[in-house]
């Protein structure tokens, strides 16, 4: 076998690979990014619930003990998928003590300090203020409903282009109309401009030495339809290695590269948080939003409504409030998620049989026009476990695509047990006050707590103990190794990821352009932000 | 950590199906076939995707379905096209299920004191509750060898709200049942969903008053 060479390896091309990909590459280091999924753009997107659309090409799905996540795989990571809703974490969240009774977050940051960077990624992507004229129904409702309640609610800040966007609620399977603000409309390209390479279907299994103080990552390439399939395997040497494959497998890349790289540090694979994420499910009794409400579409319904739209535009952030003990605080965000993923954990009120299968649950499925999703993002305590790695990737995949069973063990403590439950509760209360709706918690027994948004599996901080990365994501004992993906993120933020994962990416850059140059590459920080393009960047003819 | 009832690892295009907490290790080929050794396996499955999703009998005499809804349901939608849809992975999986599923049905109802006719399944023979409860159990948290089950009640389910094994343009057009109770709206002509009628387009709650200039929480 050949040993390949470059200065920089990029393992994942979500937020936190490419990222890095665009900056060092155009500093002038050779960059080469290695990504588990296909290379998809807008033409590839499809509207389709078929296996092997690109529903199920550009996703993955890992079922744990008590924990499933669900994320991006493909060219973009969960850019693609995701629902672009993108707040900045509230100042609170950096305080946070979570459960080692001290700050968990690096001196070093705050709201303040990390407001610099979260401008920069907001004026790449670009991130835009909805109006309420850009509001859907189901965020509609939601406002309305809340301030029925006696609460706010916020047209949540979003990277869509409302111009494009036909409302299709098909964003889970990639924008077909590029009208989503993904990275291969931004980061991607101009890291491709500058000479990057990505490489798509290639699968970091570890990492060793390759001497002279390099790393070697180690790869299998897999087939473009049964990703249970290699077709071959391959290395790679770098100065600079970064992983950044999302908190749902990096863990298992940096245990399985424990033989051959020596003791990973305590955190890794540790201190997972779910977000805290936790979903509650409405049926709303039409004639009384009609009352209640004042609301009316142009077809006479009250509502109707919960397939139109583009995912979560508008939350609620009264419990958003530093003046409140943590694990008290929680935003409330409408939501959608497609029939499948959407229907199979919601469950029945006052089911006289099984609440979540059966008789009734089918009767609850023709309701679903009527339904409305609100996502609740809460304090947890870090608890996810990740137990020994599978034998390749991040699971054993069980479907040629997205289902696979992981290593990830969850089990809430009494601290994320209260958090959701006072959280359902403030749901329930707004969405049942004068009988609007009726309203229920998916059910956590089937596949665990479920989220889009895994987070602190290797994450930063002062600490060595409690943290696997010190405040510039080198991975502590390992230097040459950094990490900018969800899984430096040190606590659940109350909010959605996506921007601060990229804010904290971007603030890692300077230092990880200083270790290259201290190993021996020749690039220098400090290029122009990225100018995003309208046409997501398709893979360059071979 | 606990092996994955239904795991796939893959050599050579060969994938070994981990069934090992359920007291089987198969290796077969990714296109093995037959999937099953009898029909009495299939129409086990078919009774565990009616549990799930139920529907109405196909035929007077059908038995798989307990019949105790009146409209298509899971069986009707594809559910047993789904599971040996070689995309799934679970195909090599499905004989064992469905054997164990009738010991566990054999159990179950001597344990509760039922008397099963036996020209069909032991599962096939519960009646519907019977069956709801049993699969309850199966799925229940603790349960060793769940993850078997909830992989088939995932597809189950999802056979019916999806079809994932069809292309939803054709479902739709076609009528399956499933996504059209749902209420689930037609694509336009070119396949694709657009709604330009998306919203009440005006203000219907006040914001947080300490909203920061980003739009963001402070
Ligand atoms: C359905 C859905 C909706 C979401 N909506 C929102 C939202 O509205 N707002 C928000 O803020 N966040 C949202 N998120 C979350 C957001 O997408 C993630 O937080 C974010 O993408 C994480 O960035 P990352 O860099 O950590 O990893 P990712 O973006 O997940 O990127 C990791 C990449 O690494 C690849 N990879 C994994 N393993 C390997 C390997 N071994 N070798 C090579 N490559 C590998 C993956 O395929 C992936 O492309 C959503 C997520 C999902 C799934």
């Amino acid at each position: 076998m050949t040993t390949e060479s470059t200065d920089v390896l990029i393992i994942g091309s979500g937020f936190g690979g490419s990222i890095a990909a665009y900056h060092l590459a155009a500093g002038g280091a050779k960059v080469t990014v290695l990504e588990r999924g296909p290379w998809l753009s807008a033409k590839d997107f499809d509207h389709d619930y078929l296996l092997g659309s690109s529903y199920t090409r550009a996703f993955d799905f890992v079922a744990g003990d008590g924990m499933s996540l669900l994320g991006g795989n493909c060219v973009g990571g969960g850019s693609v998928v995701y629902f672009a809703a993108l707040p900045r974490a509230p100042g609170f969240v950096f305080d946070r003590q979570g459960s080692i009774g001290r700050r968990v977050w690096p001196a070093a940051i705050s709201r303040e300090a990390l407001n610099p960077w979260y401008d920069r990624v907001s004026e790449v992507l670009p991130v835009t203020q909805q109006d309420w004229g850009d509001i859907t129904y189901s965020g509609g409702l939601w406002a309305a409903a809340c301030n029925h309640s006696g609460h706010t609610a916020n047209p949540v800040p979003v990277g869509v282009d409302a111009s494009r966007c036909t409302n299709c609620n098909w964003m889970m399977a990639g924008c077909r109309f590029d009208a989503k603000q993904s990275l291969l409309l931004n980061y991607l390209p101009a890291a491709l401009q500058h000479g990057a390479e990505i490489r798509p279907l290639h699968e970091v299994q570890k990492i060793s030495h390759a001497g002279d103080g390099r790393y070697r990552v180690h790869y299998n390439t897999l087939d473009d339809v049964d990703y249970r399939v290699a077709t071959g395997s391959g290395e790679i040497d770098a100065k600079i290695v970064i992983v950044a494959a999302g908190a749902g497998a990096t863990p298992p890349i940096l245990q399985r590269s424990e033989e051959t790289l020596g003791t990973m540090p305590h955190a890794v694979g540790r201190y997972f948080s779910g977000n805290g994420e936790r979903l509650n499910n409405a049926v709303i009794n039409e004639e009384r939003a009609a009352e209640l409400l004042g609301i009316r579409r142009p077809n006479g319904k009250a509502y109707e409504a919960y397939q139109i739209g583009k995912g979560p535009v508008v939350a609620c952030w009264d419990f958003l409030d530093a003046g409140l003990p943590e694990y008290d605080r929680f935003s409330m965000e409408q939501l959608f998620f497609p029939p499948g993923l959407g229907t199979i954990l919601t469950q029945v009120q006052d089911a006289t049989g099984p609440s979540w299968f059966g008789r009734e649950k089918k009767e609850l499925l023709r309701r679903w026009k009527s339904w409305l999703t609100i996502f609740l993002m809460t304090e947890d305590d870090n608890e996810g476990v990740f137990g020994a790695p599978p034998p390749t990737g991040n699971s054993f995949r069980i479907s040629q695509q997205m289902l696979g069973r992981g290593p990830l063990r969850y089990d809430p403590t009494p601290n994320t047990l209260r958090g959701w439950a006072q959280a359902d509760a403030k749901v329930k209360e707004i969405l049942e006050k004068d009988g609007l709706a009726t309203v229920m918690p998916w059910t956590n027994d089937v596949v665990g707590a479920y989220t889009v948004h895994p987070l602190s599996s290797c994450r930063i901080g002062d600490d060595p103990a409690t943290s696997a990365l010190d405040d510039r994501h080198e991975l502590r004992g390992h230097p040459g190794i950094f990490v900018t993906d969800g899984s430096a993120v040190p606590t659940a933020l109350t909010v959605n990821p996506a921007l601060t994962i990229a804010a904290l990416a971007e603030r890692a850059i300077p230092g990880i352009v200083a270790a290259a140059r201290d190993r021996g590459v020749d690039v220098t920080y400090g290029a122009p932000l990225p100018k995003a393009v309208t046409n997501s960047v398709a893979r360059p003819a071979a | 950590m606990e092996m994955p009832a239904l795991g796939g690892r893959c050599d050579n295009r060969y994938v070994e199906i981990s069934a090992d907490s359920l007291g089987d290790v198969l290796e077969v080929r990714v296109d093995a076939t037959p999937i099953f050794s009898d029909e009495s396996q299939k129409m086990t499955l078919e009774a565990f995707a009616d549990t799930i999703v139920p529907g109405v009998k196909r035929f007077p005499d059908d038995r798989a379905i307990a019949g105790v809804v009146d409209d298509p349901g899971a069986v009707a939608a594809g559910a047993l096209d789904l599971l040996v849809d070689p995309a799934t992975g679970v195909a090599a999986g499905l004989a064992p299920l469905s054997d164990m599923l009738n010991a566990h049905a054999g159990a179950y109802a001597e344990r509760t004191g039922l008397t099963l006719e036996d020209d069909v399944p032991a599962f096939v023979a519960l009646p519907y509750e019977h069956r709801a409860e049993l699969i309850s159990e199966l799925t229940a948290p603790g349960n060793p060898e769940r993850d078997g089950w909830i992989v088939l009640v995932m597809f189950s389910n999802m056979a019916y709200d999806i079809v994932p094994h069809r292309p939803t343009e054709d479902v739709l057009a076609e009528g399956v049942p499933s996504l059209l109770t749902l209420g689930y709206a037609k694509p336009d002509s070119d396949g694709l969903w657009r709604f330009p009628d998306f919203g009440y387009n005006r203000e219907l709650a006040k914001r947080h008053p300490n909203t920061t200039e980003s739009g963001s929480p402070e």
